[in-house]
């Protein structure tokens, strides 16, 4: 890996090459349970927790394991730390646990655990390893929470609705209606193929804002004289 | 139009996109003065407003990606996509409903994938599911007949008048009278397991003929315009007759008589439902259709097999859209096994030899 600065790590995890909206990986759970905030954040915090923790743990044992065998031990310590999620999650939030069912336990097949742990965290010291592990959870679980909030308030015309079943009873008046409280709902966006659209309509917004960011560094530099100039009070300055 | 034919002679005439789609427009008059004779202003009011959004919707994408305003207006491709659209709804579909489908349409359907022939779904079509999956209650309300007011002695009050139409559309039909909606032939016939087909027939008042009631007239109509396209050479018979071939050899074969188990006869599935309009105004679409004139045919031929297939066993009572969209995804597959041969060639070159 080439950049190893925390600020090129943090900078990677949450935009530059973010794994929702850049790799697109992780399309499974990112496309399957958005449908309301509260699934988007619950799965968020999950992947979020055992991408670092996974990290972390194959970063330190980066010098132990061979080359040949680097992939189980990478999966084994991956679903360890999946069940210890899912068993946490049982614990203290188990409607949520019932709601999210299956997209749990297949947070070990998760393209972004598996591909940073391979690409990152085994060549790469624990403290840089962490640290990605976290911005990349964190910018997945940020696309999450962004279509989960779409998808709702479109598709249901709600917001954070039934997140105490995430952060307790305190959480059970949050529901929002921005729309009033006949609004239909439009059930598409609820729907598999809403997902896909909102997805890519997100893709679309960071392309537009990355061109016009691009577009203004060039001016920028363009603006820069090359060579220094004289004063000169007649003639064309070359 | 020059989408129409691929491979030698190029033909040059007069058949502009523009003249194309006026054409079009044309054909679809018979059944706009049909159904607005049996169901009332709505249809009119809604060809109106989904033109009027359709243009709209156009114009701002088109200035969105920066390309020329009065060129692509012009075509009138977004008005049949409209036109199409506001004929497949139902007459009396709410103003936001129109908005959504009309907007989907052009927007995702349409120019989001590159704007007129670029599209690989027929936009109309696509506007048209995405209203009936996200909004079933409003999309499944077909307005009584005119003659099931005496039929029914006044117990269904069709919506005639103009303002009605208006009051129904843009507020929600306040103060109007409630039983204005009707099940359809289709509807009835797929929920029926206990009455025979003459029982059928003779019991509900949305049997009409040999189809629905009111609907085997628009069907009728729609066939009148088509016919009016296939005079003009503006459409080949190829993808109407295989749809409707497909559609009346399935329905021939599970027929299942006139019982209570019967699935219907084949005319009346070739005169009830969205038949005639998606034989020859949707299958027809040369974008997002098959090209060859054999890949035509065969793509006709799956949209009327898996129309039958919804309509007998499939979760909606009518299936004409979900059929097209599903064809229009094998098109290019369709297309890929069927190229015609060269001109000088001795044998095509399709499918896995292609380009040898």
């Amino acid at each position: 890996m080439a950049n190893t600065r925390f600020g090129d790590i943090t900078r990677n995890g949450l935009w530059d090459n973010n794994p929702g909206l850049v790799q697109l990986l992780g399309l499974c759970p990112l496309l399957g349970v958005t449908n309301s905030t509260v699934n988007a954040l619950g799965l968020a915090l999950a992947t979020a927790l055992v991408l670092t923790c996974s990290n972390l743990a194959v970063s330190l044992i980066r010098n132990a394991v061979t080359d040949a065998v680097r992939l189980p031990a990478f999966v084994m310590i991956i679903a360890a730390l999946t069940t210890c999620t899912e068993l946490l999650m049982q614990a203290f939030t188990y409607e949520l646990y019932q709601i999210l069912g299956i997209f749990i336990p297949l947070i070990t097949t998760n393209c972004i655990i598996l591909g940073r742990a391979d690409a990152f965290a085994a060549k790469n010291s624990p403290a840089h390893a962490g640290l990605d592990g976290l911005m990349m959870g964190i910018g997945f679980g940020a696309v999450l929470v962004v279509i989960g909030m779409l998808r709702e308030l479109i598709g249901s015309g709600t917001l954070f609705s039934n997140m105490q079943l995430l952060l307790g009873p305190m959480a059970s008046s949050w529901t929002l209606h921005p729309f009033g409280s006949d609004y239909q709902g439009f059930l598409l966006a609820i729907l598999p193929p809403g997902a896909f659209l909102v997805l890519g309509l997100l893709i679309a917004v960071k392309n537009l804002i990355d061109a016009r960011l691009a577009a203004r560094a060039q001016a920028l530099a363009a603006d820069t004289p090359k060579v220094s100039r004289r004063v000169r009070v007649t003639g064309v300055i070359e | 139009m020059a989408l129409l034919r691929i491979t030698s002679p190029h033909a040059h005439g007069r058949n502009r996109t523009q003249t194309v789609m006026l054409h079009v427009l044309i054909a679809t008059l018979p059944a706009v003065c049909v159904l607005t004779w049996l169901f009332g202003w709505g249809t009119v009011i809604n060809l109106i407003w989904a033109s009027a959004l359709a243009l709209g919707f156009e114009a701002a994408i088109l200035a969105l990606r920066g390309r020329s305003l009065a060129f692509f207006l012009q075509d009138g491709s977004a008005l049949v996509t409209a036109v199409l659209l506001a004929l497949a709804l139902p007459p009396f579909a709410p103003w936001w409903l129109t908005l959504i489908a009309v907007g989907f349409a052009i927007v995702f359907g349409k120019q989001l994938y590159g704007g007129l022939g670029q599209n690989p779904f027929n936009p109309a079509m696509l506007g048209y599911v995405v209203a009936l999956i996200s909004f079933p209650a409003a999309m499944t309300s077909w307005p009584a007949v005119r003659e099931m007011a005496a039929m029914t002695q006044g117990a269904v009050q069709p919506t005639l008048g103009l303002v009605d139409a208006f009051i129904r559309i843009f507020a929600a039909g306040q103060g109007l009278p409630d039983a204005w909606a009707h099940a359809t032939a289709l509807d009835t016939l797929k929920i029926n397991n206990s009455l025979t087909i003459s029982e059928l027939w003779a019991t509900h008042p949305e049997f009409g003929w040999l189809g629905g009631r009111g609907v085997e007239a628009v069907n009728l109509a729609f066939l009148a315009g088509g016919l009016y396209l296939w005079a003009r050479h503006i459409i080949s018979w190829h993808a109407p007759g295989g749809m409707l071939l497909g559609l009346a050899l399935m329905s021939l074969l599970f027929w299942n008589g006139g019982g209570s188990d019967s699935n219907g006869s084949p005319l009346f599935h070739l005169l009830t439902g969205a038949t005639m309009l998606g034989a020859f105004f949707i299958v027809t679409d040369p974008v997002s259709g098959a090209t060859s004139i054999k890949g035509r045919f065969i793509f006709g031929l799956g949209v009327g097999v898996l129309v039958y297939t919804i309509r007998t066993w499939g979760g909606y009572p009518d299936g004409v859209a979900f059929a097209v969209l599903l064809m229009n995804l094998a098109a290019p597959t369709i297309d890929y096994y069927t190229r015609p041969r060269t001109y000088g060639h001795s044998s095509p070159s399709r499918g896995p030899n292609l380009g040898n």
